[in-house]
């Protein structure tokens, strides 16, 4: 069951008049993933030459006139579907204007009182295994605008308009969030939603994925504070920070006996603070209209209905699946579903196999290698079919889990195949209770006196004797059969 | 609807005009005489009548997601009265 939005006690913060509720709020203005611009037929891709990729449209020539690309509509309505959002089936464009040197047109067009998608829902996975519902206040399409770049020349601003006119999906949380840490997970949740449908890349550093965050404090139980708007954050870990930062602002200004300013901030992350953005004083007042040059958007419920038919198992079904089929714990499950390509990964390397067993490869030991590589696990040295052949190796006693380390350090180095390593090597686990036998009876009247240590009461020197076993075996003896054997000899 | 000074100012600055304080009396009277014509529609009862876009009922054209345009950086930064390294070049924007 879902916590309602309130805090929890660990997340007040105290300050000298005691303690203190965060409320955040957040828009994140996702990139669509679309070959063309929302109004233009000019390309989206990152990192082109500047003002390669621009229309007459983008740049704001007079007398162009925008037409709607189907399939970043089509994409905001996934999303919306992928939000377990209503689809609104009339949505309308309305001019928000400012003047901006990277806003040709001087108005961004965008949808305002009649947005393309409403209310829905995302499902926050906490520690603890805990969730909590946030509630999404809408979705609505927009043009992105140029990029400037202030540090190229001592007096000037280039401009460079590729990204302007880009499709964008701006996704507005209610105010539900209590916490940094919250924060964070809806960031990380909404991105694995958005890549599961393939409708944003989710790529912060690019740009793809931006943040504004909505911050304000208030006394628990009290009516909400006065709000700042933090812009552009653009990592998961500033978010985090420049939270932090802005409600210890707050709480030290309110206690001070000042008043919150409603206003736009800017975060620093070299400073790791927040500082008022003057220059937005007046760009509040955007002056939103419908624009003439479009009519409504007129969806058909039947089209709205395919696409949601189409859409992929996306994070919270798939986890769930994974916890009651393969009865992997609410953590596991978490990590495995993040990403598509992991769960995809995981999937492969447990079918047929042990789930359990397979999970905690995936996840221990070549999260750690892929770590330690600094790769992705599409880069994985070791494909999901050679794990799984690992596992399998493991769970038929043919290698004991400690020399399946080995192993797979072999495949990751070599790129070759379980069982050939294991044949290669020679790490064929001993099974064979004769040979065993036959290696404790030798160990055994090699140390007799250890054994009569043993039978004297030092239970301790057990493992003694499994090192010794072990050793002389190459530590290729069965662990739980040597154990069964070793007890009963060492009885008498 | 009457607009002060202020109001006056205000919308000036958000549209980049300049206004030279004794012009704002006299915009201030041509704006209301707008705002007074324009106020005339709301004595037509439009309760139950669903918001026109347009006079003409046809739906939105859409366009198929394809690359057709772009690729000519020339003509766009033609007219810019300034420009360098193939960007457009501005008076410096400092935030």
């Amino acid at each position: 069951m879902a916590e309602a939005a309130q805090a929890n006690d660990t997340d007040l913060i105290q300050g000298r008049t005691g303690a203190w509720e965060i409320v955040l709020g957040l828009e994140v203005h996702a990139q669509v993933v679309s070959k063309a611009k929302l109004f233009s037929g000019a390309a989206t891709a990152f990192g082109a030459e500047p003002n390669t990729q621009v229309s007459f449209v983008d740049a704001g020539f007079p007398g162009m006139l925008p037409v709607i690309n189907e399939y970043c509509v089509e994409q905001a309505v996934r999303t919306g579907l992928g939000l377990d959002a209503e689809i609104n089936l009339h949505s309308v464009f309305d001019r928000k204007n400012y003047f901006y040197a990277d806003l040709p047109a001087g108005y961004q067009i965008s949808q305002y009182l009649q947005p393309i998608v409403g209310k829905g829902t995302i499902t926050l996975d906490l520690p603890g295994g805990r969730t909590r519902a946030v509630g999404i206040t809408r979705l609505h399409l927009e043009q992105d605008a140029g990029k400037s770049l202030h540090d190229q020349h001592p007096t000037k601003t280039y401009v460079d308009l590729n990204r302007a006119g880009v499709a964008l999906m701006e996704i507005v949380s209610e105010p539900d969030l209590r916490s940094a840490e919250e924060a964070g997970a809806y960031l990380k949740k909404l991105r694995s939603i958005l890549r599961y449908l393939g409708t944003c890349d989710g790529n912060m550093e690019e740009g793809s994925l931006r943040c504004d965050v909505n911050v304000s404090v208030r006394k628990p139980g009290a009516p909400l504070g006065t709000r700042c708007e933090i812009k552009n954050v653009n990592s998961i870990r500033f978010v985090g920070q420049a939270i932090e930062y802005e409600a210890r602002r707050q709480i030290e200004l309110l206690e001070d006996g000042g008043e919150i300013r409603q206003e736009t901030r800017l975060f620093d992350s070299g400073r790791g603070e927040t500082r008022s953005m003057r220059s937005k004083e007046h760009a509040h007042d955007y002056r939103y209209f419908p624009d003439p040059d479009l009519l409504p958007l007129e969806l058909d419920a039947a089209w709205v209905a395919r696409i949601k038919a189409s859409l992929p198992e996306l994070p919270d079904a798939k986890k769930a699946r994974f916890m009651k089929d393969f009865d992997l714990s609410t953590y596991d499950a978490g990590v495995l579903v993040g990403e598509q390509e992991t769960a995809d990964f995981y999937e492969t390397v447990a079918s047929g196999r042990d789930p359990k067993l397979a999970a905690n490869w995936v996840i221990s030991e070549l999260f750690g290698a892929l770590n330690r590589a600094g790769k992705t696990i599409a880069e994985s040295p070791v494909s999901a079919p050679a794990l799984g052949e690992l596992v399998g190796l493991i769970s038929d006693n043919t290698i004991s889990g400690r020399i399946a380390k080995d192993v797979f350090q072999a495949m990751v180095e070599t790129g070759k195949g379980a069982a050939a390593i294991v044949e290669e090597k020679g790490l064929r686990q001993v099974t064979d209770t004769g040979a065993i036998e036959a290696e404790i009876d030798r160990i055994m009247a090699t140390h007799a006196d250890k054994v009569a240590e043993y039978r004297g009461g030092k239970d301790k020197l057990f493992g003694f004797f499994v090192g010794q076993v072990m050793k002389a075996t190459g530590g290729k003896a069965n662990p739980a059969m040597l154990n069964e054997l070793l007890k009963k000899k060492l009885a008498g | 609807m009457s607009l002060d000074r202020k109001t006056v100012a205000h919308i000036a600055t958000l549209a980049r005009i300049r206004l030279e304080p004794k012009e704002a009396d006299a915009l201030a009277g041509e704006l209301e005489g707008i705002l007074r014509w324009v106020e005339q529609l709301n004595e037509v009862d439009v309760s139950g009548v669903a918001p026109m876009s347009g006079v003409e009922q046809f739906k939105l054209p859409q366009r198929k997601d394809a690359v057709t345009d772009g690729g000519d950086r020339d003509r766009i930064l033609a007219n810019a009265p300034e420009a360098a390294a193939g960007f457009f070049a501005v008076p410096k924007v400092v935030e």
